[in-house]
């Protein structure tokens, strides 16, 4: 045939193999849309049911919350900002490694992302959820949310511009809105394919709608790859600047532990690291339930693991980063307070935190760890409880022992603030089985496109 | 009625692969048509080339939208904590503008995202929920695994019959009219 694809040695020399399986175009859209076309497999029902559950106890726990306010939780008076704070810069940071893999693998030109990059821009989206959701929760009298807005008010006072919490606002907001953009820009293409497919009426009616009408073709595709770009483009700043302000929120008051310029990038640098976790945690189960061990390669899960093992160390670094200049500054209060992290009451946090996040993610510098699937699993789930452990430890041991000894008191959760974090999670599994079922979790229009039949260079002439 | 109903509105011809697609569009651009897509499912490179289209103006779009968005951010941030309600904090001046700066960036990047993907829509002209393509039972390949070209009737050189000899001349696997059924 004169226009055969060229045999595999020439495929070779423009790139390695992204996708395995010798999938064609047509494959790809059969093995993903069917996902949301077949019948609904068991484990899905089981895995929602729990999650709704959990949603619902967490939301009735926001309900008495909300009844009684924020004294159920166990803040007491130094410590005014537990976990709510805590589980509000977890979220947002875990959802910030979906942009990173949407966005900064874009512009790098790493075409593997395209496997994992839609599942990932979801849970962005509901990470983002859950994090804004403890802000609005936290305020204790929710009705008066809307002071953190710009609005015009009976009062004629406008909010404090100056204030990194009102940053938080404007940064969390718009994040939201951007990803939520990119998220369903990068579906409509898809959408078109799960429209033609349909079988029943209403079933293209949707499709169709949230489609847009899409053609296909190139006069679109030019506008739209540009749109891409430029979003792509966008996010990127934009998913430093939210966490850099973030934590912000600390590094602007002038508690020792909390006032360092360092905070911005190790905070940054957390976040992509707990967020690749979360990414893999998701990504190992997914691939198992719906079989896509050809979509998602051990390739995709082993340069995931290179990136936590570099990321890790970058907030190792941070770490040891902390205490030197906490001697180095020759501040008293600074050096108590890191002695007192790491040997202090909250010594058992600090040590869990350090072990997995800095010695975990040391044993991805060998291969065989770094391509054994259950040992990888189990990494990322401590590497997430790590990072949950990074952020308690951030604020319980800086709030908890002050300037002043006499005001010094201890922390500690009551059921409430366990069981809304819980309900979090409620939140962020519904969102998460409801997409897997529903839409395409895979890029079906990228996966296409990174094919090495999909490049008209590859045919002979 | 019935003559309205035979009415061609285009030309759908298929072909088999990225790179035959790519071909055959120089040549249709070659033939002088100006009404003519090429529908595939993910975006081909090369492809805006070979059709001779010019470049997206969105980028322009997006840019004048971002610079207006930081200025209204800007602005109003100026107005509210320096004109409207004067705020006192640690005695620094009342547009001590650096502190201004994180929200400036965020509605400069909301106003340009928004203009990305609205403008996207607006040049796209969607949503458009009908199309001569969809005449054909065909077309649903083109999300699947289809490469096809379409002509538009209004095209100046559109002509029912030439244009279909003219496909099939250039390697197309089928053509066919665009009509209600």
């Amino acid at each position: 045939m004169e226009t055969a694809v060229k045999s595999s040695v020439d495929v070779k020399a423009h790139g390695a193999q992204l996708i395995d399986g010798n999938q064609t175009f047509h494959s790809v859209t059969e093995k993903i849309s069917q996902i949301t076309e077949a019948g609904t497999p068991k484990m899905w029902y089981v895995g929602f049911g729990i999650s709704v559950l959990l949603l619902l106890m967490g939301f009735s726990m926001i309900g008495y919350l909300i009844w009684e306010g924020t004294g159920i939780w166990g803040l007491n008076n130094p410590v005014g900002w537990g976990w709510a704070i805590v589980n509000f810069v977890w979220w947002v940071g875990i959802g910030h490694a979906g942009t990173l893999i949407s966005a900064i693998l874009f512009l790098f030109r790493q075409r593997w992302r395209t496997s994992i990059n839609r599942f990932a821009e979801a849970m962005t989206i509901f990470a983002v959820m859950c994090a804004g959701l403890f802000p609005a929760i936290h305020v204790g009298r929710i009705w008066m949310a809307y002071y953190m807005f710009p609005l015009p008010n009976q009062m004629a006072m406008w909010p404090n511009f100056r204030s990194p919490l009102l940053w938080d606002v404007f940064a969390v907001s718009t994040y939201f809105t951007v990803s939520l953009l990119f998220w369903y820009v990068g579906l409509v293409p898809d959408l078109a394919t799960l429209r033609d497919r349909a079988k029943s009426m209403f079933r293209k009616k949707i499709m169709g709608i949230f489609s847009l009408g899409w053609r296909g073709g190139n006069r679109q595709w030019q506008h739209y790859e540009l749109a891409y770009l430029l979003l792509a483009g966008l996010a990127t700043p934009l998913v430093l600047s939210v966490h850099s302000i973030v934590s912000t929120d600390f590094a602007t008051s002038i508690l020792p532990g909390w006032h360092t310029t360092i905070f911005p990038p190790y905070f940054v640098a957390g976040a992509i690291f707990s967020g690749f976790a979360m990414v893999m945690t998701l990504g190992i189960i997914a691939r198992k339930i719906f079989n896509l061990e050809e979509f998602i390669t051990i390739k995709h899960l082993e340069r995931m693991n290179i990136i936590m093992l570099l990321t890790g160390m970058m907030v190792g670094y941070a770490y040891s980063c902390e205490f030197f200049i906490a001697w180095y500054s020759g501040n008293e209060y600074e050096t108590f307070t890191f002695m007192n992290r790491a040997f202090g009451p909250y010594a058992w946090a600090y040590w869990t935190m350090i072990f997995c996040n800095v010695v975990v993610p040391q044993a991805f510098w060998f291969k065989k760890l770094r391509t054994n699937i259950p040992f990888m699993f189990v990494a990322t789930i401590l590497i997430n409880i790590g990072m949950w452990f990074e952020r308690f430890v951030i604020v319980a041991t800086s709030l908890s022992r002050d300037f002043l000894p006499s005001s010094w008191d201890y922390y500690s959760p009551t059921v409430f603030d366990v069981g809304i974090y819980v309900g979090s999670f409620g939140l962020f599994f519904t969102m998460f089985f409801l997409f897997i079922r529903f839409l395409p979790f895979i890029s079906m229009t990228e996966v296409k496109g990174v094919l090495p039949q999909a490049d008209p260079h590859n045919y002979k002439h | 009625m019935a003559k309205k109903e035979n009415k061609v509105y285009g030309i759908l011809a298929e072909f088999d692969n990225p790179a035959e697609l790519l071909h055959a569009a120089e040549k249709v651009r070659d033939a002088g048509y100006k009404r003519f897509d090429c529908h595939s499912p993910f975006p081909i490179h090369g492809m805006d080339e070979a059709m001779g289209l010019k470049r997206s103006p969105l980028g322009w779009m997006v840019g004048f939208m971002g610079m207006t968005g930081a200025g209204l951010g800007t602005l109003m941030q100026w107005w509210m904590n320096a004109v409207d309600y004067k705020l006192v904090i640690s005695g620094k001046p009342f547009f001590s503008y650096p502190a201004y700066v994180p929200v400036t960036f965020g509605v400069g990047v909301l106003f340009a995202a928004l203009t990305a993907v609205f403008g996207m829509f607006h040049l796209n002209r969607l949503p458009m929920l009908h199309h001569p393509v969809y005449y054909s039972d065909n077309f649903g390949k083109v999300t699947d695994d289809g490469f096809m070209i379409s002509v538009e009737a209004t095209d100046p050189k559109f002509d029912a019959q030439a244009t279909k000899s003219f496909f099939e001349s250039i390697g197309a696997k089928s053509v066919e009219l665009l009509q209600p059924e």
